[in-house]
């Protein structure tokens, strides 16, 4: 299905997928993550259910230490 | 628009610093001297010497709690500027508590986890209200990597991908330019809000 990944349409050979596993999919190796679907916040412990499907927007922004 | 004119826009707006290390004790200072009216102060350290060499500190405030040696600092600039301290580790409970009136949130966090925190609990939590997130200010030069990423009511300014680490140092320079233009946003984002 093709998706919007981080501004750029993509096409995720797995269906169905949670944003979870797309995730894991992706290899998004940075250890803390914020991710939203279709403009909506998902937190952490949210990923597991919530499943991607075709047309979806995902963002999956990674935190970088120092302050 | 005058510089008058602007400090009496500022006057009636309150800015929430999460976080009083390098980017938010210069990104503070910037505001108080184009006018703020009020700045909520968190962070939960004492001033280091190995500070000094980015953080808007003096040599004789080593071991003050920081939100103290920062409220000092600003009101040695302006004593007018309202200023609550809170020295105290952030949760998402008490940043919704200490951050509610603030129209702009600047995270200037250390640590990974705790800007995955406050944006979590930001965009969830506190609607209509600003996030400006600074994220990969590690070492010095190549200033045309940091720019600034807009996702709704989060705003992150930095690099996106240099990490702190023992070969890679924030320094003033660049840790400057990330909380300077922290600061150049929230005034940005106050003037438009009526």
């Amino acid at each position: 299905m093709e998706i919007t990944l981080n501004n750029r349409k993509e096409n995720i050979e797995r269906e169905p997928i949670s944003l979870a596993e797309l995730i894991d999919y992706k290899n998004f190796s940075f250890k803390l993550l914020v991710t939203k679907v279709n403009g909506k916040l998902v937190k952490k412990e949210e990923r597991d259910e919530v499943m991607i499907r075709p047309g979806d927007e995902v963002q999956v922004l990674h935190m970088i230490s120092g302050g | 628009m005058t510089s008058e004119a602007i400090r009496e826009r500022l006057k009636g707006k309150t800015v929430g610093i999460a976080g009083c290390g390098g980017l938010g004790s210069n990104a503070a200072v910037a505001l108080a001297r184009v006018g703020i009216g009020k700045l909520i102060l968190v962070d939960f350290d004492r001033v280091e010497a190995s500070n000094l060499n980015r953080q808007y500190y003096f040599r004789d405030q080593i071991g003050q709690p920081k939100v103290e040696a920062l409220k000092q600092n600003i009101h040695a600039i302006d004593p007018e500027i309202t200023i609550r301290t809170h020295m105290l580790r952030l949760d998402p409970e008490r940043l919704v508590e200490l951050f509610s009136g603030c129209e702009v949130i600047i995270e200037a966090f250390d640590t990974d986890c705790d800007k995955q925190m406050i944006i979590e609990t930001v965009l969830t939590d506190m609607p209509d209200r600003y996030l400006i997130s600074g994220q990969g200010l590690a070492g010095f030069g190549d200033n045309e990597s940091i720019v600034t990423r807009q996702y709704d009511r989060l705003f992150i300014i930095g690099d996106g991908l240099r990490e702190v680490s023992d070969g890679l140092p924030p320094l003033a320079p660049r840790v400057g330019v990330v909380a300077a233009m922290q600061a150049n946003l929230a005034l940005e984002l106050l003037m438009k809000n009526e």
